[in-house]
This record gives structure tokens, C-alpha cells and sequence, in this order.
């Protein structure tokens, strides 16, 4: 069984927001276009967007972080959502994981929505069909594409690398690596959806000084030191070689 | 969440015209369990139309709930898994049920109606637990998720059918007025301490999701400073309602006081018709404030623009 996934780096995403640039990007003219805005240039400017960068505070001033959490659909491997559609337009994939919605099934009743716990369905409300991330499955098996670009469009625009992407089943692959040597953790684990989308977590980087580290105990300066003296009246080196 | 008012009236126009038709057939029941035929036949044809056009409107109101109402007809598809699906199903089957019910019934054809009905009748009953499970299904919307959300929507339903049956039989048949008046006030009071164990439930609960477990940092002091959009999104729009916890507390006394006090003086004043309209109205506000107080987990990560 392939469950594909994203695997987020929290301690590397600087919350620039090209994953949701380059997501909205593809996907307003791929297969699950178009996403429609509302108002772009106005005064309440909407759309639909799979993917969204949201930006917490941790702790109190001034001992805080800057946490940047990128958010969309979770891909689920028990997802709440797709039982409760009734006409079957949201449905998991069974050779890979992916959880999508079909837009000529969906009658736009947003019940989907309401059963995810994590908010990452988005009605489209130009098409008036609910829509959510696809992991870009248009673009992941596409043989005319360099095997270096079937990676879904955020992964391949983050500039920090901090989007991995891969099969969270297969233990050999970057994805499971990175979950289990790099604490990778789900979301809302208490409703038992199962995430197949994993965060690693903010580390914190200290540099860390030991004594050694400042003065080698191997020093051969001081090894020397220790090695027996040859006494003052015996001849020296320059004795033997002058003459 | 932000009550629909698309499924405000849909449910509370199928529950009034589900009670309307299980109060019929329990009238029926009872007269034929007597050996008797005496129920008037235009009574009979009143409520189960009656009860035909409360459905066909929460029928109407549920497209209008819908993004692409002209693809309603594959709602049904996933029935073995959604109780949405389910309910799409039952509620035409009733309302055909109904509709046969009233004419075996005004056509004299009295044991064939019998069957009939008890047939509507079970399908009633199936056609309440789907719509309550639609909602007590999802388990973290915890509001819900309690078999008391199915029993207020049977009890509230059942409530305001047998007020509006009271109603018909004032005009109708007389002689059923008391009987239906008395049976009226019974379901009010069960429903009354129904929905009030499910309030009390509710003001106790304690949310299993926090902004740690939504965004997994083990930490109490945690503030949202960005939310990904300025001009908000479908998430801000379907899942918060606005109003204040004043509001929301106006609302369940004006509730409190319409769907079940106010009712009940005047059913026992003789004004059923008086009482079907003000509880009715006060349903609406029940089922507003069903919706408005279920707080979706998804909230945690819409909690501030910028």
C-alpha cells in the first residue's frame, strides 16, 4: 500500500509563502482549475487556495518563537470526510493515498467540510464545488515531465527545502526517514483521522562549547612535555650533527 | 458554526410535518384498535397533506442549500455510508408513504391505509435518526456528538406535529382536540427536558482540541499571528456565526420561551393554532442555535487575520 504525503519542516520554513504561490499557480490551470477569486484587487479580496502558510507566536515576550505552519489537506489515511459525502465525489485513492474530491460529482453541500477537523476544504465559489489539495496528482505521474519535476508544486518552489515529499509507507523513503530519525508528528492526533501528512517539529539550534573543544587534551605540545628530558651533560643533537 | 438558514427550515419543517403524520396514524391506530372508522375523512385528508406540504418544503429548502442543486439526484449514491445519503433516500420514501396512506385512507380503503401508514410510520421514525445522525455523526464537532441530538430532533419534531394536529383537529374533528392537546403538551414537556439535558451537556463539555494539538507545539501560551489570507476565506465565512455568547444566550432564552412555555399556555387556553405558529417560530431559533453553538475544531487556526 502507497500512502503519499507531504512531510513539513517547521524548523526550516521561513513562512514566505512560495508553496502557496506555486500551488495556486499550477493548480488554477491544471485538472482542478480554475480556483476562482473574488474581489482580487479590492476591498475584501477572496479565492480558493489549497494551501495556505498561517503564522504563530510561541510564549510570551521576549522569550518567543516565530512559528511559520503551512496548512492543507492532510490526506488523511482514515479520513472523516470522505464517508459522509453522499454522492461519492470525495473519495480516497486506493493505489496512493490521495484523498480527492470528483467536481462533476460534488453537488456542493459542504457537509465534507464540516467533517474535517482541520479546515482544508475550500468551496470554490465560482464553480460552487468544494475543492482541497490533490498532492498535484496531475502533475506527479506525468511522463512528459522530468522525473526531478513529479513532485507536487509546492514541494519543488519551497526555497528551504522544508516540503518532503514521498510514501510515509515505504520505511526507505525520505518522507518515513525524516518522520521517524526527526520526531515527525500529525496534527489533532485526539480524533484518530490518522494524518498521512507529517510536521517536524522547531528544533533549537545551540552551539555547544566543551572544554575540549578550546584546548585539545591531545595537545603534542604538552605531550612532548611530558616525555623524559635527556639529562643537561649528555650530548645534544647539535653535539652529534656539528663538528 | 454559521446556521444555514436553507437547513434551519429543512429541519424543522420535516420534523413538524414528520410529528404531523406520526400523530395522524397513532389517531388512526387507536381509532381502529377501538374497532371504530369515526376519524373525519377531511381531517385526515387535511393532516396527511398537511404533513405532505411541511416535507415537500423542507424538501425545497434543502436545494436551496445546495451549490449544484441540478446534480441533487446523485445525493443518494453512498448510502451505505452516509447518513446524509441515507436521509436523501428516506425522505422521498416517506413523503410517498404519506401520500399513499392518505389516499387508501380517502378512497375508504381503511386496513390497506393501515398497512400503509405503519409502513410511513417506520419510515418516519428511520427518516428522524438519519437527519439527527447526519449531525451526531461527527465526533468532533462535540456539541453534537451525543444520542441526545437524535432524540431532540424525534421529541421537537413530534412536538410541534402534535400542536399542529391539535391545531387541524379544532377545525376538523372536535373530538379529537382534547386527546391531541393533552398527547401535544406530553411531547412538549419530554422535549423540553430533552433539549435542556443536551444544554447542560454542552455548557459542561471541555473542547479535546487546543491550538497545541492543531498545530502539535507543546506549549500554553501560543497566538495566532497570521491566518494566510487578509480578506478572509471559505473557513471564516462557513464556520463562525458572529454573535456573542449574549447573543447566543438572548437566543436560547427566547427559544426556552417560544418553543416550549409559550406553547404550552396556550395549548392549555385552547389555541392551537396560535401555539403551532409562535412554537415554530421558536423552533427556528432552536435549530439557529443548535448550529451556532457547535464550535469546529477548525476555529483554532482562524483565530486572528494579522
Amino acid at each position: 500500500m502507497t500512502q503519499l504525503a507531504l512531510v513539513i519542516d517547521l524548523n526550516v520554513c521561513v513562512g514566505c509563502h512560495a508553496c502557496v504561490t506555486s500551488c495556486k499557480e499550477w493548480n488554477t490551470q491544471g485538472e482542478a482549475g480554475p480556483l476562482s477569486d473574488q474581489n482580487p484587487y479590492g476591498k475584501d479580496p477572496s479565492g480558493t487556495f489549497f494551501n495556505r502558510v498561517q503564522t504563530f507566536e510561541v510564549g510570551q515576550f521576549p522569550d518567543t518563537q516565530t512559528v511559520h505552519f503551512p496548512k492543507s489537506c492532510l490526506h488523511c489515511e482514515d479520513p472523516p470526510c470522505v464517508p459522509v459525502c453522499p454522492t461519492g465525489a470525495s473519495h480516497k485513492r486506493a493505489e496512493d493515498g490521495i484523498v480527492l474530491v470528483d467536481y462533476d460529482k460534488c453537488i456542493g453541500c459542504k457537509y465534507c467540510a464540516w467533517a474535517c477537523p482541520y479546515g482544508a476544504r475550500e468551496l470554490d465559489e465560482a464553480q460552487k464545488v468544494m475543492k482541497k489539495c490533490t498532492l498535484c496528482v496531475d502533475r506527479i505521474y506525468d511522463v512528459a515531465l522530468a522525473e526531478r519535476d513529479r513532485k507536487p508544486a509546492c514541494v519543488l518552489a519551497c526555497p528551504t527545502s522544508a516540503r518532503l515529499f514521498g510514501d510515509i509507507h515505504d520505511p526507505q523513503s525520505e518522507v518515513s526517514i525524516a518522520i521517524r530519525e526527526q520526531g515527525g508528528y500529525a496534527l489533532m492526533p485526539e480524533w484518530g483521522t490518522h494524518p498521512a501528512n507529517h510536521y517536524l517539529p522547531r528544533r533549537r539550534t545551540e552551539a555547544r562549547v566543551r572544554e575540549e573543544d578550546l584546548q585539545r587534551f591531545d595537545n603534542p605540545l604538552k605531550v612532548d612535555g611530558l616525555l623524559p628530558k635527556p639529562a643537561t651533560g649528555e650530548p645534544a643533537l647539535d653535539d652529534v650533527t656539528s663538528w | 458554526m454559521r446556521p444555514a438558514w436553507s437547513v434551519v427550515l429543512l429541519t424543522t419543517l420535516l420534523g413538524a410535518g414528520q410529528g404531523l403524520f406520526l400523530a395522524l396514524y397513532g389517531a388512526d391506530l387507536s381509532d381502529a384498535a377501538r374497532g371504530r372508522a369515526s376519524l373525519a375523512p377531511v381531517f385526515v385528508a387535511a393532516a396527511a397533506i398537511g404533513s405532505l406540504a411541511l416535507a415537500a418544503a423542507g424538501l425545497a429548502a434543502s436545494f436551496l442549500h445546495l451549490g449544484r442543486p441540478e446534480r441533487a439526484w446523485r445525493s443518494a449514491a453512498m448510502w451505505r455510508t452516509s447518513w446524509l445519503a441515507r436521509e436523501v433516500i428516506a425522505l422521498p420514501l416517506f413523503m410517498a408513504l404519506v401520500a399513499l396512506y392518505g389516499v387508501l385512507h380517502w378512497l375508504g380503503q381503511l386496513q390497506a391505509a393501515l398497512v400503509a401508514g405503519a409502513l410511513a410510520a417506520a419510515v418516519c421514525v428511520a427518516l428522524f435518526v438519519c437527519t439527527g445522525m447526519i449531525y451526531a455523526c461527527l465526533k468532533f464537532l462535540q456539541e453534537w456528538h451525543s444520542p441526545l441530538t437524535v432524540l431532540n430532533f424525534i421529541l421537537l419534531g413530534c412536538a410541534s406535529g402534535l400542536t399542529a394536529a391539535t391545531a387541524l383537529a379544532a377545525s376538523l374533528d372536535p373530538a379529537l382536540e382534547t386527546g391531541y392537546g393533552v398527547a401535544a403538551l406530553v411531547a412538549l414537556a419530554l422535549a423540553a427536558a430533552s433539549r435542556a439535558a443536551s444544554l447542560m451537556r454542552n455548557a459542561g463539555l471541555r473542547p479535546l482540541s487546543s491550538l497545541q494539538t492543531a498545530i502539535g507545539v507543546k506549549h500554553p501560551h501560543i497566538a495566532q499571528k497570521a491566518q494566510g489570507a487578509m480578506g478572509g476565506s471559505f473557513n471564516t465565512r462557513e464556520f463562525f456565526h458572529g454573535a456573542g455568547a449574549a447573543r447566543l444566550a438572548g437566543v436560547r432564552w427566547f427559544f426556552a420561551a417560544a418553543a416550549f412555555v409559550a406553547p404550552a399556555a396556550l395549548l392549555a387556553l385552547g389555541l392551537p393554532s396560535a401555539a403551532f405558529l409562535v412554537q415554530f417560530a421558536g423552533l427556528l431559533a432552536e435549530r439557529w442555535h443548535f448550529f451556532a453553538e457547535a464550535r469546529h475544531p477548525q476555529n483554532l487556526y482562524y483565530q486572528a487575520i494579522s
